[in-house]
């Protein structure tokens, strides 16, 4: 077996790059696009004249002006200066369930046969995409007992407003109009607040008991208060911090005896993969991160999918299209009058259900059950060893709860004692090579906080040298703290001299050219 | 020399000017039992049982905090000697004194002044070392014209206006005046009662807010930024409660900076320590005491009271509302009782219930169990609350 070790001599790149814009040179090309040979011409005329006026550009584009082999260079420069799960151990990046993307995932996602279907196509044209999403939908009613989903959403929080939009759509239809109030709570995942209140509605946020699991009692007295106003409750489970709440069946009980609908935000399901279902805990629709669970890459903001699942009383309601088989043919249905209508175009990520169509494939109903059970037995492993470093402790440590497949940790005792933070920690063990792990969403209630994640993707030796690494950095912060908040020193990422910068609109802009226009040529580093 | 006359101006202007007040005899009467500085006789019998000061060796861990920066970019106002000039020199800075003290028997009339003469100065925050009562000084001398940040030194730390801990304070000042925070909050200065208190009965009151900066954790990670700017999240909570305002209802409004934000919104003229009624969008009365509150409450069949979380410790009834008595929250009854304050504080109470402590032990008991707390536009959170 191999052993665990801290990456001391660890440096990462760092090319000091500029923008790609900076590396422009006018009259440079990558690519000479031929001339329009003259039998084209002759035939067709002149095509630019054809197109109305308003649909000419007035300027030229401004794109950089550089050649392939210097475009080249600088992204694969850029790419030396990340970390990533398939790079680095990232067990990291807690509630995001970073596992390995089976290359036989990206093999068939780049076939050409796939990656060249557009979705405005005729059905008859794309029939084999079809079938994988129905075959997929299967599966997902399969795991999660729910009897339809939509893979319209293009992640978790387009599915959870989609469930916004489906209750407001339900109750609308029993002329239940005056229920405008949805509760969570505060380790849900956020977009259960955040989403319905989007979506209009009012929030009651509910803050765990003493043992870390949402308050019953505050369910109640939110319920009583409520009354008919109520439109369901939005949960995770288990919750952010890894612990699972118990009292899910009587959290249902409740808010289905006076009307309401119960929703399971599951983004990250990888505790209870073919151990329990959403059907059994009794609620009415549940949505699935498809990325995180089923092994597809993401992170830098996709490609993402939210799998949405309902009840059948609530499948009238879904977004359309729905993806059917006739017995003959596949086909997206239209014809959907009670749809509350669209949350995104088309009918889902493609290329994230093909890789999880193939994954689970890959595993089989054992193989998910599996992936659960070691994904909690790692979590719990690396707990034990964490546990055991000075400074470090965890939400609602010693309440004799089973933690589930992650964990956040607090540095609170390390701060107090050495003044050294989770923001320091962060950077610091980026110089052994690891990657920033996800500190907590919002809001930061638990002070210092560290969320980890070791799912089934990690060996024994990838949690003994997080902890390792983890413990070196604890230690060196109550020998040196000044040293840990200077950190980094030897990874391509720099600490920020001053954060309050990124909040400020009067040096940001959102293009190359209104950043030129707000601040010249200030900020370049070629001039 | 004339251009070197300009060149110390514009140093001058550039610089950052920071004013630091020591209370010396603050905390002086913690270590001997006495619960407190405050009053002539009390200092003379703490001095008598051998008490040491405290607070001037917590103010100079702070301002070593200050040692980055060079001496042309920060310009340190102080009192003489023990005021603050010889913390200020045993920290290895060089002070700019004012005033005059007679050493050696300072009063917190010394307080008041040099905070004055400070705000005079245009400093642009005031670092003071001391305890409730020195914290009510500066309030009295500065109100919320300057930002200020007070060092924990007395026995009393009630309230609001303090950092954790010395360093904390050195480090948040500096963060300051260096531009990295730029928010700042409106903070209680409470106080109690040291006569009462050293019969061993807690009374305290709301004496007034101070703008301290809010440490808004930075968005060092994007994703995961923490805390809310506190005028917006003020702004979201008034705005609330202003455009859903029952007709006919007569609306009783506590005190504290939360309720103001809603009388502010409400373009309504109010008293931030006292109690004002509102009806139909309009001022009955400002500033009203139980008697005039129960008055009112004979002419209106419907009233609703609107109460701000007080002071750090949680507190919703019986720290600084005391006109809210047990009679005036019966005839309103238990379920007229809107609770409204801003998620930072919310959060900063996470795992601590609210407080009751009404006087009447009957009435905290039925007040205690869950409330609910508008902390946004339309957005609440359920909390427990404690008797």
């Amino acid at each position: 077996m191999s052993k665990a070790y801290v990456r001391t001599n660890f440096h990462e790149a760092r090319w000091d790059e500029p923008m790609i814009y900076e590396l422009s040179t006018p009259g440079t090309r990558g690519i000479l696009v031929p001339e329009v040979e003259d039998e084209i011409v002759a035939a067709v005329g002149d095509v630019a004249a054809s197109l109305p006026d308003q649909v000419k550009r007035k300027a030229p584009l401004l794109l950089p002006e550089v050649d392939q082999k210097h475009v080249l260079a600088h992204y694969i420069h850029l790419t030396q200066e990340a970390m990533g799960s398939n790079l680095s151990n990232d067990l990291s990046e807690g509630t995001c369930t970073m596992k390995y993307n089976p290359r036989l995932g990206e093999t068939l996602a780049m076939d050409d046969n796939f990656a060249s279907v557009h979705p405005a196509q005729d059905d008859s044209t794309m029939q084999g995409v079809l079938e994988i999403f129905y075959k997929f939908e299967q599966i997902m009613k399969e795991i999660s007992g729910m009897d339809r989903f939509s893979f319209q959403p293009g992640g978790g929080n387009h599915a959870v407003y989609c469930a916004a939009c489906v209750m407001r759509a339900y109750h609308a239809s029993r002329n239940d109009v005056k229920r405008d109030t949805i509760i969570t709570t505060i380790f849900s995942h956020p977009t259960d607040a955040a989403s319905p209140h989007t979506a209009g509605y009012n929030v009651i946020t509910l803050y765990p008991d003493e043992k870390g699991i949402p308050d019953y009692e505050g369910l109640k007295k939110a319920v009583a208060e409520t009354g008919d106003h109520l439109a369901g409750i939005f949960m995770t489970n288990p919750e952010d911090i890894g612990i699972y709440n118990p009292n899910i069946d009587k959290f249902v009980e409740l808010v289905h005896s006076v009307g309401g609908l119960c929703y399971y935000d599951q983004a990250n399901a990888n505790a209870f993969l073919g151990v329990v279902r959403a059907r059994e805990a009794g609620v009415d629709m549940c949505h699935f991160n498809v990325h995180k669970t089923f092994g597809t890459p993401h992170g830098g903001e996709g490609p993402a999918n939210g799998a949405f699942g309902c009840r059948e009383f609530l499948t009238k309601f879904l977004p359309k299209p729905t993806i059917e088989f006739d017995g003959d043919k596949f086909y997206r249905d239209y014809d959907r009058a009670e749809s509350f209508g669209k949350v995104r175009e088309y009918f889902g990520t493609a290329g994230v259900i093909l890789r999880a169509y193939s994954w689970t494939m890959m595993h089989g109903a054992e193989g998910l059950r599996e992936c659960a059970n070691i994904s909690v037995l790692n979590n719990n492993y690396l707990e034990k060893l964490l546990l055991s470093i000075k400074g470090l402790g965890e939400a609602f440590q010693g309440n004799g709860i089973t933690r589930q497949e992650q964990i956040r940790y607090t540095w609170e005792e390390l701060n107090k004692e050495t003044g050294v933070g989770t923001d320091d920690i962060n950077r610091r063990i980026n110089d052994y090579g690891l990657p920033y792990y996800w500190e907590s969403h919002h809001p930061w209630v638990i002070p210092e906080p560290m969320t980890l994640e070791p799912c089934e993707t990690y060996s024994k030796c990838d949690l003994e040298e997080y902890y390792l690494t983890l413990k070196k950095v604890a230690q060196e912060a109550y020998d040196d703290p000044e040293m840990v908040i200077g950190a980094p020193y030897k990874s391509a990422a720099h600490k920020l001299a001053n954060a309050m910068d990124l909040d400020d609109p009067e040096k940001w802009a959102i293009t190359w050219r209104a950043f030129l226009r707000k601040h010249g040529d200030k900020y370049l580093k070629v001039k | 020399m004339a251009q070197q006359g300009i060149i110390e101006e514009r140093c001058d202007i550039l610089a950052k000017k920071i004013g630091i007040i020591v209370n010396p005899v603050a905390g002086i009467g913690g270590r001997v039992g006495l619960k407190g500085s405050d009053g002539e006789a009390i200092l003379a019998k703490a001095l008598e049982l051998g008490a040491k000061p405290e607070c001037p060796n917590k103010a100079v861990v702070a301002i070593k905090q200050f040692k980055d920066f060079k001496s042309e970019e920060l310009i340190i106002y102080t009192f003489p000697k023990e005021m603050g000039e010889d913390e200020v020199r045993c920290a290895g800075l060089e002070p700019t004194v004012i005033g005059d003290i007679v050493s050696g028997h300072t009063t917190p009339a010394d307080t008041e002044r040099a905070a004055r003469e400070m705000l005079a100065l245009n400093v642009d925050l005031i670092l003071f070392a001391g305890g409730d009562g020195t914290a009510r000084n500066v309030l009295d001398a500065v109100g919320e014209e300057v930002a200020v940040l007070g060092v924990p030194g007395g026995c009393k730390i009630h309230s609001a206006v303090y950092a954790i801990n010395p360093k904390t304070a050195g480090k948040l000042v500096m963060e300051f005046l260096l531009g990295k925070v730029r928010d700042v909050k409106e903070s209680e200065v409470m106080d109690i009662d040291e006569d009462a208190f050293r019969e061993g009965v807690l009374r305290a009151r709301l004496y007034g807010y101070m703008k301290v900066p809010n440490e808004k954790k930075m968005v060092q990670n994007l994703k995961s930024g923490r805390g809310y700017a506190e005028e917006g999240a003020l702004d979201l909570v008034a705005r609330y409660i202003a455009f859903n305002l029952e007709k006919d209802v007569l609306y009783i409004m506590g005190p504290g900076s939360t309720v103001r934000g809603v009388m502010n919104k409400l373009d309504l003229s109010n008293t931030l320590l006292g109690v004002d009624l509102v009806y139909n969008n309009q001022v009955l009365a400002n500033d009203v005491n139980e008697k005039e509150i129960l008055g009112y409450l004979d002419k209106y069949a419907k009233a609703i009271i609107i109460i701000t979380v007080i002071g750090g410790q949680g507190y919703l009834f019986g720290r600084g509302n005391q006109q809210l008595s047990p009679t005036v929250i019966r005839r309103v009854g238990l379920d007229n009782l809107k609770i409204i304050a801003t998620k930072n504080k919310m959060f900063s109470l996470f795992a601590q219930p609210l407080l009751v402590d009404t006087g009447d032990e009957e009435l905290n008991e039925e007040l205690s169990g869950y409330a609910r707390v508008i902390v946004g536009y339309g957005e609440s959170v359920m909390f427990r609350i404690q008797s």
